[in-house]
């Protein structure tokens, strides 16, 4: 037996739920940020955020893709071609330096009428470029420390193998860290 | 079909519904304002979160 998916499910039946799904994320790229409930919400996010990283491709594939999961079809009386279009052409170039996580979502309190906990769900702002140095900073930093760590692990063994038995525990852990703070500055200036 | 034999006594029925309570409700102080307001949710008052404004006031 298939296991439901998690969390709650929303509207009547499957193709219900897929079109309440559509329906909201064309809110969402038309107008950046709707209020809706907490559920529909939480719900949204996964259904939205790809579809961002799809744009991001910006192929003729990946529009057409995008398109049938929006369900946009030309009517009479609405065209998906502006969504579709706002979508490509200024959400993805704008999410260009970020790797996911577009979307944001705010708690408000309980609805008057139902108590339904309702919730705003925004797209994000672009990072700033002081922003996406900092980042980049970070990841190189997390890198370097990985690679010595790496380094310090595979250098004692050859090492302390002969000696194994005079060196305790204690002592090759203690020269692992001092290796380690001693190559970490390095990296940095490199 | 299966039937109650008696009638339920009101004290018996008020013993039952005595249990029924309102839990308190958690409150913050809002980081801004200091209003109190609900934990992770948006300050009504100030329509701040997370030192965001979010909500126009």
């Amino acid at each position: 037996m298939p296991a439901p998916k998690k969390g709650p499910r929303l509207g009547g039946n499957g193709t219900h739920q897929k079109h309440i799904l559509a329906n909201l994320a064309k809110s969402l790229i038309e107008h950046e940020r709707i209020t809706t409930t907490e559920a529909k919400a939480r719900q949204l996010r996964p259904f939205v955020e790809p579809l961002i990283t799809k744009a991001k491709k910006g192929d003729l594939h990946a529009r057409r893709q995008v398109a049938a999961t929006l369900e946009l079809r030309n009517t009479p009386f609405y065209s998906g071609r502006d969504t579709l279009f706002k979508l490509f052409e200024e959400i993805a170039p704008r999410y260009a330096a970020r790797p996911g996580g577009y979307t944001r979502i705010v708690k408000l309190g309980p609805r008057r009428g139902d108590n339904a906990p309702m919730a705003i769900i925004e797209l994000v702002e672009p990072l700033t470029v002081a922003q996406e140095a900092t980042r980049e900073a970070e990841a190189a930093t997390k890198r370097a420390v990985k690679e010595n760590e790496a380094k310090a692990e595979a250098a004692p063994a050859e090492d302390a193998a002969p000696v194994a038995d005079e060196v305790t525990e204690t002592e090759v852990a203690d020269e692992v860290e001092d290796k380690v703070e001693d190559a970490a500055p390095k990296s940095d200036e490199a | 079909m299966a039937v109650p034999k008696r009638k339920k006594s009101r004290s018996r029925t008020r013993s039952r519904r005595a249990q029924w309570k309102a839990a308190p409700l958690t409150l913050v102080a809002c980081d801004r304002c200091q209003e109190t307001k609900r934990p992770h949710t948006v300050c009504q008052n100030c329509g701040t979160y997370d030192k965001r404004q979010v909500l126009a006031v």
